[in-house]
């Protein structure tokens, strides 16, 4: 099998001829194929409104918590198509991470970072919380900043913080694919580089999925990146050939800021 | 032309005093607003405090004789108004164990679902509801409870009618809270692959508490001071009574009666204090709940 952007070898994930419409035949995604890199960091591009994110919602099904909303095609993530998972299964291989900081603002950062198995009654032992919830802190760097402070409010945190305790909400389920949806641009500066410092760190142990219209940001951290126009995948690929050589002219205009 | 240059030294001084004056037409209008609940408050603590004691809480009212007796000699009225506090606490935890439960459903009801047509008619007739008289609301009371199950007048069909009273506020006001909640929110816990019954009662519903609670409150301060559903249901007794199928007094019930008694006319003022102090410090605590939260 030749490998390109739509078939390589042992995809995290793969999206086939994905389609999604928030009204009856109006697509906001049309006919989608890629297959996701393991162990990676790929970014979703696009101007507003191309359907970046809701590509990226349709992955752990974010979409069935509205009526009307139709999803075709087929997501296969680790070789399982994610319409036969149950909800819980699939949401916990793909922890998802939002543009606004949102911890539960009643639980405590330590009941924030477990709030996946808390909140779906998943008992754990005391030790093995204390474990979880200390190395989805490291792993976000945020526990040496709350350790002393873990059962004060999590919404006592700064917005950078925040968002690193929502990123440890979703790594504590030990998922293989983590999906964030323009996860810096509610951050200042400073909190931002801290993100995309740890993304790039944790890219080792997890595959990354990452919308972005920070074109600088895609090109910083990711290794492959997604163009998307108009609901349409225009170009795929590694992220140093798009950005040094693209391929269509349409991803040479945004990229140039002609548009978006 | 300029119009700047159109702002004189008269001008300006013409706005200044209508400034002044609006300012204190203001103020004249909201010391209007507060006056009526200044007056009352003085009024009730400056005829009914004599009357507060500790027996006032715990006893029964006297009988006509020896209030009477009471006043010729010129001392206080003995007794209190024990059997109207254990009724009015009675039934107002009963109309809350009905009315908050349906409350709360039918507010998550309608905030899940705000276009649906059931949804819309059921926040129309809440609406309606609330606008209902209340001694209409005492008779349906009396035509379900009193006639057919308890035969006869109870505390169990005072209840019923203080819940119905209820049941609007607790609605409309779980609605709006959970309105309040931002979607992303809802979002991170449906991520987190939790069952949607679950995100409402583990998620939703904690993060809206205090303004459930609020709402809560309201309508239980709102229900308090009812006497009329209460004459047609409860109807009141002279002694203490925690049978839910048994007359029971209330409060406002004393109140009425203490009103119809000449020698008992001192009692209302005391027993209007203590009603309007329970009214008070929901209102108080409920609104303290509410600036906390924001």
């Amino acid at each position: 099998m030749k490998e390109d952007s739509v078939n390589i070898k042992d995809p995290v994930l793969s999206i086939r001829n994905l389609s999604v419409a928030y009204d009856k035949g109006n697509y906001a995604v049309k006919d989608v194929s890629a297959d996701i890199k393991r162990n990676s960091v790929t970014a979703i591009m696009g101007p507003s409104g191309c359907g970046k994110s809701t590509m990226l919602r349709a992955i752990n099904r974010m979409h069935e918590l509205y009526e009307n909303i139709e999803t075709k095609g087929s997501l296969i993530l680790n070789g399982k198509d994610i319409t036969d998972m149950p909800t819980i299964q699939l949401r916990r291989m793909a922890g998802m991470v939002f543009q606004r900081p949102n911890p539960f603002p009643t639980l405590s950062i330590y009941d924030n970072v477990i709030a996946g198995y808390k909140l779906n009654g998943i008992r754990l032992k005391k030790k093995e919380r204390d474990e979880v919830v200390e190395r989805s802190l490291r792993d976000v760097t945020l526990w040496d900043e709350v350790k002393d402070t873990l059962h004060k409010k999590g919404t006592f945190l700064s917005g950078g913080q925040q968002q690193r305790l929502c990123i440890a909400r979703a790594l504590a389920f030990d998922p293989e694919v983590i999906l964030l949806d323009e996860p810096t641009s509610a951050l200042d500066p400073v909190a931002t580089s801290k993100i995309e410092d740890l993304l790039v760190k944790l890219k080792e142990n997890y595959s990354i999925l990452m919308v972005t219209h920070n074109m600088s940001q895609a090109a910083r951290i990711s290794d492959y990146s997604m163009f998307m126009y108009l609901g349409e995948l225009v170009e795929y690929g590694k992220t140093k050939d798009m950005f040094t050589n693209p391929k269509d002219r349409r991803t040479e205009e945004y990229l140039t800021g002609k548009f978006g | 032309m300029n119009s700047a240059a159109k702002i004189t030294a008269a001008n300006l001084s013409r706005r200044t005093l209508k400034d002044k004056l609006f300012k204190g037409l203001v103020l004249f209008l909201s010391l209007i607003t507060i006056s009526p609940i200044v007056l009352i408050i003085y009024k009730l603590v400056e005829k009914g405090y004599r009357q507060i004691s500790l027996d006032f809480i715990i006893k029964t009212p006297p009988n006509t004789f020896e209030a009477m007796t009471a006043l010729s000699n010129g001392e206080l009225i003995p007794g209190g108004i024990a059997n109207g506090i254990t009724g009015t606490l009675l039934m107002v935890v009963l109309a809350s164990v009905i009315a908050i439960p349906v409350g709360v459903i039918t507010g998550i009801y309608l905030y899940e679902n705000p276009g649906k047509p059931l949804a819309n008619l059921t926040r129309n007739i809440s609406d309606i509801l609330q606008g209902v008289p209340s001694i209409v609301l005492g008779l349906i009371a009396y035509m379900w409870i009193v006639k057919p199950i308890t035969s006869g007048f109870s505390a169990l069909a005072g209840s019923v009618s203080l819940s119905i009273m209820m049941l609007p506020m607790i609605v409309r006001s779980t609605e709006e809270t959970l309105k309040m909640i931002p979607q992303s929110i809802k979002e991170a816990a449906v991520a987190l692959g939790v069952p949607y019954y679950k995100v409402i009662l583990r998620v939703l519903i904690p993060t809206g508490f205090s303004g459930l609670l609020t709402g809560i409150l309201l309508g239980i301060s709102r229900i308090l001071g009812e006497t009329a559903p209460l004459m047609l249901t409860a109807l009141g007794s002279s002694v203490i009574n925690l049978d839910i199928t048994k007359p029971t007094s209330a409060v406002p019930l004393l109140i009425w009666e203490f009103y119809n008694d000449p020698n008992m006319v001192d009692l209302i003022w005391s027993s209007s204090l203590l009603l309007m102090g329970m009214v008070l410090t929901l209102n108080l605590v409920s609104k303290r709940i509410a600036a906390r939260t924001k």
